[in-house]
C-alpha cells in the first residue's frame, strides 16, 4: 500500500478507461479489496494520514470495504493480514493510534542487526512443516477465569482499550488451535500476554500512573526514574508482591473460590509478560512517567503543527467539486474525468437544441458541474512564544538567563524553521518585544535591549501573550507558550498596584488562556518554588517547572522536552 | 456480518443506549452524537439498533420507502399515486440503518444521474443516493470528525429540512429524506466543529469500562457471540423482543404523553440557568423527556425525566466558559442540582 494512497486506489472507483470502452460503468476494486485473503503491507506507517488509517480501520473492523464513489456503490470482502512498518526514527513519529489499537502484535526489530546473522534464530523447516492445518480447524474455548486473568493483566499494564484485551483472547484461542487443544491452556494465555499485552504496555504493574505527577518538579521526576530503573534491574520478585488495585478489587469478592489459583496464574502471566517487554520500551515507559502536561489531549495541536487546508501549498488531497473562482486551482484531470461519462448525453442534447442546422461540436462538453478544484494540506508552523517577567522581583541575572535561553531555542527553532516571539512585562504594562519571526538577528537585537525592573503586571503579560498566540493560531500556526516568571503579581490589569487584585486578575487571565487550549509551560524563576506560579500553571492547564537554579541551558532543555513530549503524546 | 450483536447484550454504556432508544421513539429529537474512546462499542450499538427496531410499512416499489399512510410527506411519484386515489400496495420493511462509508463522494450521498443508463442508452435517469435510502430510518456516520466539511454541511442541512434537493445535468429532483443522524467519533483524532456539535439533538460521551467485571463481561459476550452466533442470538432473543415491543408501544404512547406547563417552565429554567443559545435546547429537552416518559410508560413528563435527559440534551450546547474549570457535563449536573434543591426546599 503506497503511503497516502488516494481513495480511488484504496477503496476502488470507476475504471474510466474500461467504462468508456465498454459503454457501461466498470468498477475497479481498490487495494483493500484486492488484499482480501492475503497480506496488506503498509510501509512507513508512521506517516500514514488519519483518513487512510480510518479507512483501514473500517475494513479491519467489518472485514469488508464499503464504497460509494463516482456513481458506484457496493461492498467488497476485505479480510486481510495487515503488516505495518513503523519506520519512525524519533519517538514522536508513530503510526495513527486508531490503527495501533487494532494491531495484535508488535515486534521490535531494532535489536536485530543484519550484520550479525549468527544471533538470529531461524525457524527450522521442520517446525514450520509440523503445523497441521487439519488439527487447527477445531475452535478452542476459553473460560471466564482465563478471560479475567488476561483482562487483569491488561489493566495492570495500563492498557485500557477493550480491543487489545479482545485481541489477547483471540490470540490465546488461536494458539490453542495451533497446538490442537480444544481448551485454552495456561501456555496459550501466557503467550497472548507476552505477544499482545507486553508490547503495548503503557505502564509497569508496580507503578500506577499518578495524576499528581504533573506537580512534581523535574528534579524529583529524574530521581524517580533512576529509582525505577534500579528497581527494574533488581530481581523482579518485588513486582509480584504488589498487586494492582484491580486485582485487589476482584480478590475481595467472596464468591470467587479459586481466587488463589487465579491470582497465582495472573502473577505468572505478569512475570512472563514483563520479561517479554523489550528493553527499550521499558526505558520509554519510564520516560513517559515524567510529568506529562495536563493539556495533552485537550487539543490535538502539538508542536508538530496542525494540518491546515490550503489552496496552493502543501501535500495534495483528493480534489472536489467546486468553483475555481475562490482562488483554488482547477484540477483539469479530475474535471475531464468527471465530464467523460456524460458526453453521450450532452452531445445528444446539444444536437437536439441546435436542431438540424448542426454547427461545430466542441471535442469535449464540459459543464460547471464537472469543475473540480485541487486542494492541499500543509503542516502548520510552530510558534514558540516566550512571556518574560522583566520586573524587579525577577532579579536581573534571571533576565539574562531567560534571554540566553531564548537565544538557544531560537537557534534550535531556526533549524526546524519554527518561529519565535517574545512578550515582556514590567512596570505597568506588557509589550510585544518581538513579533513572530524566524530572524535570529532581529531576535537577538530586541532581546539585548530588554530593560528590567519595576512591578509585575502579570495579568497584562498573560493577556498580551494570549492575544499574540491567538492571532498566530488564526494565521495557521501552532503556538507553544513559555512563561518565565515567579508568579508574584503586584500590578492589577488596570495598572494599579496591589497584590490581591493583581493575583486575582492574573488567575482570571490564566483561565482565559486555558480556554484557548494552547500548549503551555510555566517556568518558575524564583529562588524557591512558589505556590503562586504553580496555581497559575494549573489554571492554564500547563506544565509547571520549578527551575530555581536553571541557567539558559536548563531552560532551553526543558522547553525542548515540552515540545517533544506534546508531540509524542499526541 | 450477517447477524448483528444484540442490542440488549451490550454491557453497560447505559447513557448511549438510552439516547439511541429515545431517538428511535421520537426521531424529532434530532440525532445522536456519540463521542468516546476507541473500542467502546459505538458502532456495535448502532448496528444492533438496526436489528432491534420494529418493521415499518412502506409503499411497494418506492425508492424512498415512503409511508403509504402519510398524506404530507412523500416523494413525487407516491404523491401523484395518492392523488389519483389508486389503492397503494404496501409491505413491511426493516427500518433502514445506512452506513455512510468513509471516502463516499458527494454524488453517491445526495444521488446523481444513473451512470449506466447515461453511458449505455444516453438517457437521464436519477439514481437515488444514500440520503434516499436512509429516508425514515437512520444514517450512521462513523468518524464524523474525519468527514469532509462540505459533506457534513450537506448532511446537516438535509437532516434539518427533511428534504433532499438534487440539481444535476439539468435534472431537478426533490425527495423526502427524513432520517435520524447518528454520528460517532473520537475527539482525540480530530476536532469537531462547534457548529456540528450543536446540530445534533443528543450527545453522549462513552468511556471504556473501568471495572473488571464489566470488562470481562464485554469480552466474554463478544467471544460467545463470535464462537456461536446462533445460540447467542437465541439466548438474547427474548430480551430483544421485549425491548422491541417497548419501543413500538412507546412510539404510540409518545403522542399522548402530557407535557404540563410546569414541565415546560422547568425546562426553561434549566436552559436559562445554563445559558444555552436559542430555543433548540428547550425543544430537544422536552422532546427527549417526553420520549423517555413514553418508553417507561409514564403519563406525564415530570422532573425525573427532565433531569435524566438534561445532560445528553444540553451538555454540548453550552458555551465554553473560560472562568469555569469543570467540563460541561458537570456544569449541567450542578445547575440541575441547584434547581431541584430549590424546588425541594420550596415545597417543603
Amino acid at each position: 500500500m503506497p503511503l497516502n494512497a488516494s481513495d480511488d486506489r484504496l477503496l476502488g472507483g470507476l475504471d474510466l478507461v474500461a467504462t468508456l470502452a465498454m459503454g457501461r460503468p466498470v468498477a475497479e476494486s481498490g487495494l483493500l479489496a484486492r488484499a482480501h485473503g492475503g497480506v496488506l503491507l503498509a510501509t512507513m506507517a508512521e506517516r500514514m494520514s488519519a483518513s487512510t488509517s480510518s479507512r483501514l480501520c473500517a475494513a479491519i473492523d467489518t472485514g469488508r470495504v464499503q464504497f460509494a464513489r463516482d456513481g458506484l456503490h457496493g461492498q467488497d470482502a476485505a479480510r486481510f493480514v495487515l503488516i505495518a512498518f513503523d519506520e519512525g526514527a524519533a519517538d514522536d513519529e508513530r503510526p495513527p493510534a486508531a490503527l495501533l489499537d487494532r494491531l495484535a502484535f508488535r515486534l521490535d526489530l531494532s535489536e536485530i542487526s543484519p550484520r550479525v546473522p549468527g544471533e538470529v534464530e531461524t525457524p527450522s523447516s521442520e517446525a514450520v512443516n509440523s503445523f497441521d492445518e487439519s488439527v487447527a480447524l477445531a475452535k478452542a474455548t476459553i473460560d471466564e477465569e482465563q478471560i479475567t486473568a488476561l483482562c487483569n493483566v491488561a489493566l495492570a499494564f495500563g492498557i485500557t482499550s477493550m480491543r487489545v484485551a479482545q485481541l489477547a483472547v483471540a490470540t490465546a484461542k488461536t494458539s490453542a488451535m495451533v497446538f490442537g487443544r480444544a481448551q485454552v491452556a495456561e501456555e496459550d494465555i501466557t503467550m497472548a500476554a507476552e505477544l499482545v499485552l507486553a508490547p503495548q504496555a503503557k505502564s509497569l504493574p508496580n507503578s500506577q500512573p499518578q495524576p499528581d505527577d504533573s506537580e512534581a518538579s523535574q528534579d524529583d521526576a529524574t530521581d524517580d526514574t533512576q529509582m525505577r530503573q534500579e528497581s527494574e534491574t533488581a530481581p523482579q520478585s518485588d513486582l509480584r508482591d504488589t498487586p494492582s488495585p484491580q486485582e485487589k478489587d476482584t480478590n475481595d469478592s467472596p464468591k470467587d473460590t479459586s481466587k488463589g489459583e487465579r491470582e497465582a496464574m495472573e502473577d505468572r502471566l505478569l512475570d512472563a509478560a514483563q520479561s517479554a517487554i523489550p528493553s527499550d520500551l521499558l526505558a520509554q515507559l519510564q520516560a513517559t512517567m515524567l510529568p506529562v502536561s495536563a493539556a495533552q489531549g485537550q487539543r490535538s495541536g502539538g508542536s508538530a503543527g496542525r494540518q491546515q487546508l490550503s489552496k496552493l501549498r502543501g501535500r495534495p488531497l483528493a480534489s472536489r467539486r467546486g468553483d475555481p473562482k475562490s482562488g483554488a486551482r482547477l484540477d483539469v484531470l479530475a474535471t475531464l474525468r468527471s465530464a467523460a461519462p456524460w458526453q453521450t448525453i450532452r452531445r445528444a442534447e446539444r444536437a437536439a437544441a441546435q436542431g438540424a442546422a448542426g454547427g461545430m461540436q466542441p471535442p469535449v462538453l464540459i459543464r460547471r458541474d464537472d469543475w473540480h478544484v485541487s486542494r492541499r494540506a500543509h503542516r502548520s508552523e510552530t510558534l514558540t512564544l516566550f512571556a518574560v517577567d522583566a520586573s524587579g522581583s525577577a532579579a536581573l541575572h534571571r533576565l539574562a538567563e531567560a534571554k540566553g535561553a531564548v537565544e538557544l531555542l531560537l537557534a534550535e527553532c531556526y533549524v526546524r524553521r519554527d518561529q519565535v516571539a517574545v512578550v515582556s512585562f514590567r512596570g505597568k504594562q506588557a509589550e510585544t518585544l518581538l513579533a513572530p519571526t524566524r530572524s535570529l538577528v532581529r531576535a537577538k537585537r530586541s532581546l539585548a535591549s530588554l530593560p528590567g525592573g519595576g512591578g509585575t503586571p502579570l495579568a497584562a503579560g498573560i493577556d498580551r501573550a494570549l492575544l499574540l498566540a491567538d492571532s498566530a493560531q488564526r494565521r495557521g500556526m501552532s503556538p507553544t507558550l513559555v512563561f518565565l516568571t515567579d508568579g508574584r503579581a503586584n500590578i492589577a490589569r488596570d495598572g494599579t498596584p496591589g497584590r490581591p487584585q493583581a493575583a486575582a486578575d492574573a488567575l482570571g487571565a490564566a483561565k482565559r488562556l486555558r480556554a484557548g487550549g494552547f500548549n503551555v509551560l510555566m517556568i518558575d524563576t524564583s529562588p524557591e518554588p512558589q505556590d503562586a506560579a504553580r496555581a497559575l500553571a494549573d489554571a492554564m492547564r500547563g506544565r509547571y517547572l520549578g527551575l530555581p537554579y536553571a541557567g539558559a541551558q536548563g531552560i532551553s532543555a526543558a522547553v525542548l522536552a515540552q515540545t517533544k513530549q506534546t508531540k509524542a503524546t499526541r | 456480518m450477517s447477524s448483528p450483536f444484540p442490542f440488549s447484550a451490550i454491557v453497560a454504556q447505559d447513557t448511549m443506549k438510552l439516547a439511541m432508544l429515545i431517538a428511535a421513539v421520537d426521531p424529532s429529537v434530532g440525532g445522536v452524537l456519540v463521542l468516546g474512546d476507541r473500542g467502546t462499542g459505538k458502532s456495535t450499538a448502532v448496528r444492533a439498533l438496526a436489528a432491534l427496531l420494529p418493521k415499518m410499512r412502506a409503499t411497494v416499489g418506492c425508492k424512498y420507502g415512503c409511508d403509504p399512510a402519510s398524506s404530507s410527506v412523500s416523494c413525487a411519484e407516491c404523491a401523484t399515486l395518492k392523488a389519483s386515489g389508486a389503492t397503494i400496495k404496501s409491505h413491511l420493511i426493516s427500518v433502514p440503518v445506512i452506513d455512510l462509508p468513509l471516502g463516499a463522494t458527494e454524488d453517491r450521498v445526495v444521488g446523481a444521474l444513473d451512470l449506466e443508463s447515461a453511458l449505455a442508452r444516453g438517457v437521464k435517469t436519477f439514481e437515488p443516493g444514500l440520503l434516499a435510502k436512509a429516508n425514515r430510518g437512520f444514517l450512521y456516520i462513523d468518524e464524523v470528525n474525519l468527514l469532509e466539511d462540505h459533506l457534513v454541511d450537506l448532511l446537516i442541512d438535509v437532516a434539518a429540512s427533511g428534504e433532499n434537493l438534487v440539481e444535476r445535468e439539468g435534472l431537478s429532483v426533490r425527495h423526502p429524506a427524513k432520517f435520524v443522524l447518528i454520528g460517532s467519533g473520537n475527539p482525540e483524532e480530530g476536532e469537531l466543529r462547534p457548529q456540528l456539535l450543536d446540530r445534533f439533538g443528543l450527545s453522549v460521551d462513552v468511556t471504556t469500562p473501568q471495572n473488571i467485571e464489566e470488562r470481562v463481561a464485554v469480552i466474554k459476550r463478544r467471544d460467545q457471540f463470535e464462537c456461536d452466533t446462533q445460540t447467542f442470538t437465541t439466548t438474547w432473543k427474548r430480551a430483544e423482543d421485549k425491548l422491541r415491543k417497548q419501543i413500538a408501544a412507546a412510539r404510540e404512547r409518545v403522542k399522548t404523553v402530557e407535557v404540563t406547563d410546569a414541565a415546560l417552565t422547568r425546562a426553561a429554567q434549566i436552559c436559562m440557568a445554563l445559558g444555552t443559545d436559542g430555543l433548540r435546547g428547550e425543544l430537544t429537552l422536552i422532546r427527549a423527556a417526553r420520549a423517555l416518559a413514553a418508553l417507561e410508560d409514564v403519563a406525564t413528563v415530570g422532573d425525573d425525566q427532565l433531569r435524566r435527559v438534561a445532560p445528553m440534551a444540553l451538555a454540548h450546547r453550552l458555551r465554553r466558559d473560560p472562568l469555569d474549570d469543570s467540563g460541561s457535563a458537570i456544569r449541567v449536573e450542578r445547575a440541575l442540582a441547584e434547581i431541584f434543591t430549590e424546588v425541594a426546599s420550596a415545597t417543603a
